[in-house]
């Protein structure tokens, strides 16, 4: 990095999240307004680090009973039956069906536990001043941001699976309890990664160049 | 108030920090078409877009008409002997608050019909606004709340979920895709061609500023004649 790197905040500018408006606070005020469009500005988003943490903690919670209650209940003829999560990857796992299940795999189970832990370690790595692997860890925060989305594709499953079979008294098919804690998780890591300020990745290295 | 706060913003308007690593730098004068990232996270920090309202302008008038006809005729049906069933998305959300958990509902109404009903409106606010000579003040508004929007508006996602739940229908039932369906997916492409035909930039360097001040007229980039 060549050492005229320098950043916003040791200028003491901040810049607008909005509109990307670059301002300077008036002397003696801590966080003014964007002149532009009027958002509150701040250095760095207000307690990233305690927030990021609240909501993983709170996703971390609602993980376990997302993936161990049903998300399905089947009711036949001939009873009825509950299907968690991963049941419902297996039942889906066919030889036609197979790609499918294979996303439904990845999008419900995989993507938020590893969404959970690359948040983990960027919290961690932050808040021990790391200046290490700044480029892979932006650009695992900007993957984790992509694809979290996509975690929301069982609810829409379960949503229009209910919804179509209702065939009483041969088949029908009602959201369960696990429902909600998965949804819990999606929003809540979602949320997570609104809550990080990625500007805390490069802080320690600034920092570090600053004082070179 | 203290909302009269506001800050001084800096003399060059080509100069800003990037959002991902908070490094100063000046953006080059781009031509339509390219774009410009940051040397040191390799944040894309602007890319100028060609001819940017009018065609955002015309993807977001298909994507509001698509819309309202996906919303008002049913997306997915099934027979199974001899009895039928049809849903519109509406349907689904309504069915889950019904028998499901309803925040699980609520959600669903959310990030499916509501989130991309304003994601296309405030759109449509703000190029209808932004093709003024002078964009005015709730323009900004619109622009900065957007993002929100587009973050929680999820059609694709959506049309991924309905494809599995087709897929393991099909098991128990003769499924019918309806003409919705069909008109989703279209939508789902214009909503993508908004985000790449749309350029922020250019509607903020235009726009009537918060603090009122009359001399940040902003052409061409640079600040015009200070008067205030």
């Amino acid at each position: 990095m060549s050492p005229a790197a320098v950043t916003a905040m040791q200028q003491g500018l901040q810049s607008c999240e909005t509109c990307h408006l670059l301002s300077r606070p008036a002397p003696g005020v801590e966080e003014g307004r964007c002149p532009r469009c009027d958002e509150e500005l701040v250095f760095r988003k207000p307690d990233s680090i305690q927030r990021t943490w609240a909501y993983l903690i709170g996703a971390a919670i609602c993980y376990i009973p997302a993936n161990l209650l049903p998300v399905l209940t089947t009711t036949t003829a001939t009873g009825k039956d509950s299907d968690t999560i991963l049941q419902g990857v297996i039942l889906l796992w066919s030889p036609t069906g197979w790609p499918l299940s294979l996303i439904v795999l990845f999008a419900s189970i995989m993507i938020p536990s590893a969404k959970i832990v690359a948040l983990v370690y960027l919290l961690i790595s932050v808040q021990r001043g790391s200046v290490k692997n700044n480029a892979q860890r932006i650009r695992l925060y900007r993957m984790v941001e992509f694809i979290g989305r996509w975690s929301m594709v069982d609810v829409f499953v379960d949503t229009f699976t209910a919804a179509l079979i209702q065939l009483q008294p041969l088949m029908s098919v009602e959201p369960a309890p696990g429902l909600l804690f998965f949804a819990a998780v999606v929003v809540l890591t979602m949320l997570a990664v609104e809550s990080f300020d990625p500007r805390l990745i490069w802080d320690a290295t600034s920092a570090k160049e600053v004082s070179i | 108030m203290d909302s009269q706060l506001y800050n001084e913003p800096v003399a060059d308007p080509a100069l800003i920090a990037c959002p991902h690593c908070d490094l100063l730098q000046r953006l080059p004068d781009l031509a339509p078409g390219a774009s410009a990232r940051c040397p040191r996270c390799d944040r894309e920090l602007w890319r100028r877009r060609e001819d940017s309202l009018n065609r955002t302008l015309a993807l977001t008038l298909g994507a509001a008409i698509l819309y309202v006809v996906a919303n008002s005729i049913p997306m997915l049906g099934l027979t199974v002997v001899g009895r039928q069933a049809a849903t519109t998305v509406l349907g689904g959300a309504m069915h889950l608050w019904e028998n499901g958990p309803q925040l699980v509902a609520v959600l669903v109404l959310f990030t499916a019909i509501i989130a991309p009903a304003l994601q296309i409106l405030f759109m449509l606010g703000i190029v209808l606004g932004a093709l003024r000579e002078r964009p005015p003040r709730w323009v900004g508004t619109l622009l900065r709340h957007h993002p929100t929007t587009r973050t929680w508006s999820m059609i694709e996602v959506m049309m991924l979920g309905v494809l599995v739940a087709l897929i393991k229908i099909a098991d128990y039932a003769t499924v019918i895709p309806g003409v919705a369906l069909f008109i989703l997916w279209v939508l789902v492409f214009l909503l993508a061609g908004i985000q790449a035909s749309f350029d922020p930039r250019e509607v903020w360097q235009r726009i009537e500023w918060a603090d009122g001040a009359a001399r940040r007229a902003v052409t061409d980039g640079r600040m015009a004649g200070e008067t205030s």
